[in-house]
């Protein structure tokens, strides 16, 4: 008879867990995200390259950095900050000089997580911070687009890439192009659906292809890593206001599926509406939450003085997440019909 | 028999069910081990309190300690031998509790002489009540509550369902089960007394749909008598289905108000086993001495149900069953509740449904490492309290009990662990919960 004569782990009940961890739902956010990424790199050439790489380069570094400086253990491992790097390297034009990339990807981190408290404290999408700020500080570069599906995009990079820190970049307007948003609200150019389904226009490196952002989303979705109602919630409220805008005034308003597929509209709410910290938490909570991000990138777009709204509709939606999260309680068991 | 119903409750999680490996093995009996130590308090409520003296040889099923009050129940000798101390012993929870060390003799028969039954067609409710307690009987499933507290109704209150609880939603046991498949009768004949007790005009036996042998014996075994009124009800799989108002919203739809009992929506909730245990020893007028516990887990050998004496030291369990080497984590129930055990000293009681032994294999030497909230909501849609554990969590790390039981109903949580068994971040929040509560008593207590 053999005795049993071990030292035990004490552990706490449950002994057993479901096995989702936080690196593995960031792994697969950036497997969701690679198509979108590939895409970009197709569509603009080794100008999306360099520019995925700068942006991914300079957040993973300011994690590192961030992480060395206040000595705590790096944070690299839980892969949160590869999805911010890839996903705010998406949202930039190609082209931008690689050092403004670089700058807004340490804002993105440092500003936009760290400050907060890192992982899990951020009440704003750090990919969009590091966006916003850059929007503001350098609004000729970050609204500066090349021209999708350019001959040499593979042998040749623009020169305003590798623009000198603190110089002015110089663009050569044959290279440059207009988005699909901002043909609509200045020049009155609606872009054909299917060209902005398939990701034929230009637009930042990876907002074009509605298709492949969607094909991402539906993978996240089904492995429950992302919750579907805040995308759907916005796509709804978007179609609705803009169906009924454009029923009253074919003229001045634009149609709805323009207004759904263009722009960074289907790149924020699929991946950055949905960023889990900075989103409500109750089901009615994310579907109030996409709504107002629907109402407000609508108010933004047609009545703004910007082309694009998505932006700063999610960063706004972000901020009154936890107050809609106050709001909307669920009713706790057994406690329906009285005051809890 | 409803089968395949669609009748459950809301939120809740699957765990693997790993039940295979035990499921379709019969119940045996476990050796006598050279000795027992019976703890004087195996159930919610008061100690039992000893009429036996150090040195005193008893047989098996006597009467070992008695009541104290209400809130208390009987202990009887699981075997005939003798008492060499009583005196204080470990614990599951840790602390030294008083207890009976037994000796069983070696030679003895182990006959159980029977005593004075309680004769189903002319006693009285209470008579039935007072035969429960005298026979030492606890929720069986793992709560250990003095079942004979939970079926005395309170005045102006009535119960219209009787539910006998055959879930047995905890991933590994098969307790249940097995009692269901091997003890129909006992258990039809429990339901006649709860029935006759509690007045009720209709039974539902709740067993979920990965028993379905089970469902089927207990349909077609179900006496003429009891057709009209009992129904056997199959509900969808999910955890915690077992837990008991889970289980009333189920089969019934209604909510059990927070902080009140069952009887408040007409519903008392009876273990499987207890009832089989009621079923029993009620006509025999005997004492609980033993019950059936799956010993099972990786790191268990022989796998299987084994009927085992009340005070059984688990050390003796798992050496006639044999482990594995890499044995690491040993606790008492199934792994989503059962509360891992420091010492093997440590005997098996009333309510231990399960024996349960992992390896280094199922979780490593450490941990799993803690990330912070990411505020993903995965807890908020496993909860079947509709609490919000990541908000709770948040609050419990800042020691903010006293608000997360006025405003955030800390004290609705039943400790599923359905919150930690779902979080991405590893944040072991049903631990921090039960700290929270023991604090928050304790602050009220004072
Ligand atoms: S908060 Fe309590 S009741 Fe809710 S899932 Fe966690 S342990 Fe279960
Ligand atoms: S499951 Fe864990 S990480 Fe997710 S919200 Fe709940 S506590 Fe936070």
């Amino acid at each position: 008879m053999v005795s049993v004569a071990k030292t035990l782990q004490l552990r706490t009940s449950p002994h057993v867990t479901s096995g989702a961890s936080v690196d593995l739902i960031m792994r697969h956010v950036v497997w969701a995200l690679v198509p979108t990424a590939l895409f970009g790199v197709y569509a603009f050439g080794l100008t999306a390259a360099v520019t995925l790489s700068a942006a991914l380069a300079s957040c993973l570094l300011a994690e590192w950095l961030l992480c060395k400086w206040s000595e705590q253990p790096s944070t690299l491992s839980d892969w949160s900050v590869a999805v911010t790097g890839l996903l705010y390297g998406l949202t930039l034009p190609p082209g931008l000089p690689v050092w403004m990339t670089m700058l807004g990807g340490f804002i993105a981190v440092g500003l936009g997580k760290h400050l907060f408290g890192g992982l899990g404290y951020n009440p704003f999408n750090p990919a969009l911070v590091g966006r916003a700020v850059m929007q503001a500080a350098f609004p000729v570069g970050m609204t500066t687009w090349h021209a999708a599906f350019g001959s040499g995009r593979f042998s040749s990079v623009p020169s305003s890439l590798f623009t000198f820190p603190f110089a002015a970049p110089e663009y050569t307007d044959a290279l440059t192009s207009a988005t699909p948003l901002a043909a609509w609200k200045f020049e009155h150019n609606l872009a054909a659906a299917s060209d902005l389904v398939m990701g034929f226009t230009t637009g930042s490196t990876g907002e074009t292809s509605a298709v492949l952002i969607l094909l991402g989303g539906a993978y996240l979705a089904a492995r429950k890593m992302m919750n579907w109602r805040i995308p759907l919630s916005i796509f709804v409220t978007v179609a609705v206001l803009t169906f009924a805008l454009h029923l009253a005034s074919p003229e001045a308003y634009p149609t709805a599926p323009f207004m759904l597929l263009s722009g960074g509209l289907m790149l924020g709410a699929v991946f950055m509406a949905t960023d889990m910290v900075a989103s409500p938490m109750t089901t009615l909570g994310v579907v109030i939450y996409g709504a107002l991000i629907g109402v407000l990138t609508v108010t933004i777009r047609l009545w703004g003085g910007m082309p694009e709204g998505v932006m700063y509709a999610i960063l706004l939606a972000n901020a009154v997440a936890p107050h809609i999260d106050r709001l909307v309680r669920p009713t706790v068991y057994g406690t329906s019909g009285r005051k809890a | 028999m409803r089968l395949f119903s669609k009748k459950t409750f809301a939120h809740g999680v699957h765990p693997p069910e790993a039940k295979e490996a035990t499921a379709g093995l019969a119940i045996r009996r476990f050796p006598f081990p050279p000795s027992l130590t019976i703890p004087l308090s195996q159930h919610i409520g008061k100690p039992a309190v000893p009429v036996v003296r150090e040195g005193e040889e008893v047989i098996r099923g006597q009467l070992l300690a008695e009541p104290d009050g209400f809130m208390s129940v009987a202990m009887h000798a699981p075997a005939s031998g003798i008492v060499r101390r009583i005196g204080l012993m470990p614990s599951a929870s840790g602390k030294m509790v008083p207890g009976i060390y037994l000796e069983p003799f070696p030679g003895s028969s182990q006959e159980v002489p029977d005593g004075a039954g309680v004769d189903l067609e002319s006693a009285t409710a209470d008579e039935i009540i007072a035969g429960i307690q005298a026979a030492g009987i606890v929720g069986l499933g793992g709560a250990a509550f003095p079942t004979h507290v939970k079926l005395k109704i309170p005045e102006g209150k009535r119960c219209e369902t009787l539910i006998i609880n055959g879930v047995e939603c905890e991933p590994f046991l098969t307790t249940d089960h097995r009692v269901m498949l091997e003890q129909s009768d006992d258990i039809f004949m429990g339901i006649r007394y709860l029935m006759k007790l509690t007045q009720a005009a209709k039974c539902f036996i709740g067993i979920e749909a990965n028993k379905p042998d089970a469902a089927q014996h207990l349909q077609d075994k179900l006496p003429a008598d009891l057709q009209a009124e009992v129904e056997v009800a199959v509900l969808p799989v999910k955890y915690p289905q077992g837990a008991e108002k889970m289980l009333i919203t189920a089969l019934t739809g209604h909510e059990v108000p927070s902080g009140g009992l069952p009887i408040e929506v007409g519903a008392v909730v009876v273990n499987v086993a207890t009832t089989a245990e009621i079923g029993r020893l009620l006509p025999v007028g005997q004492g609980i001495q033993e019950r059936v516990i799956t010993v099972t887990g990786p790191a268990v050998k022989k796998k299987g149900n084994y009927r085992i004496l009340i005070g059984t030291p688990l050390r003796f369990i798992l050496d006639e069953v044999g482990v594995e080497d890499d044995i690491a984590r040993v606790f008492m129930g199934g792994p989503m509740m059962g509360p891992a055990v420091s010492s093997l000293d440590i005997p098996v009681v009333k309510g231990t449904s399960g024996v349960t032994a992992f390896t280094l294999r199922e979780g490593g030497d450490t941990p799993p490492k803690e990330y912070p909230c990411i505020r993903c909501a995965y807890c908020v849609d496993a909860c079947p309290i509709f609490l919000n554990p990541s908000q709770l969590g948040l609050l419990a790390k800042n020691g903010e009990f006293a608000t997360m039981a006025e405003e955030h109903h800390l004290m609705d949580c039943f400790e599923c662990g359905s919150c930690s068994f779902v979080c991405p971040s590893h944040i072991p929040l049903v631990q921090h919960f039960r700290v929270a509560k023991a604090a928050v008593r304790k602050a009220k207590a004072s």
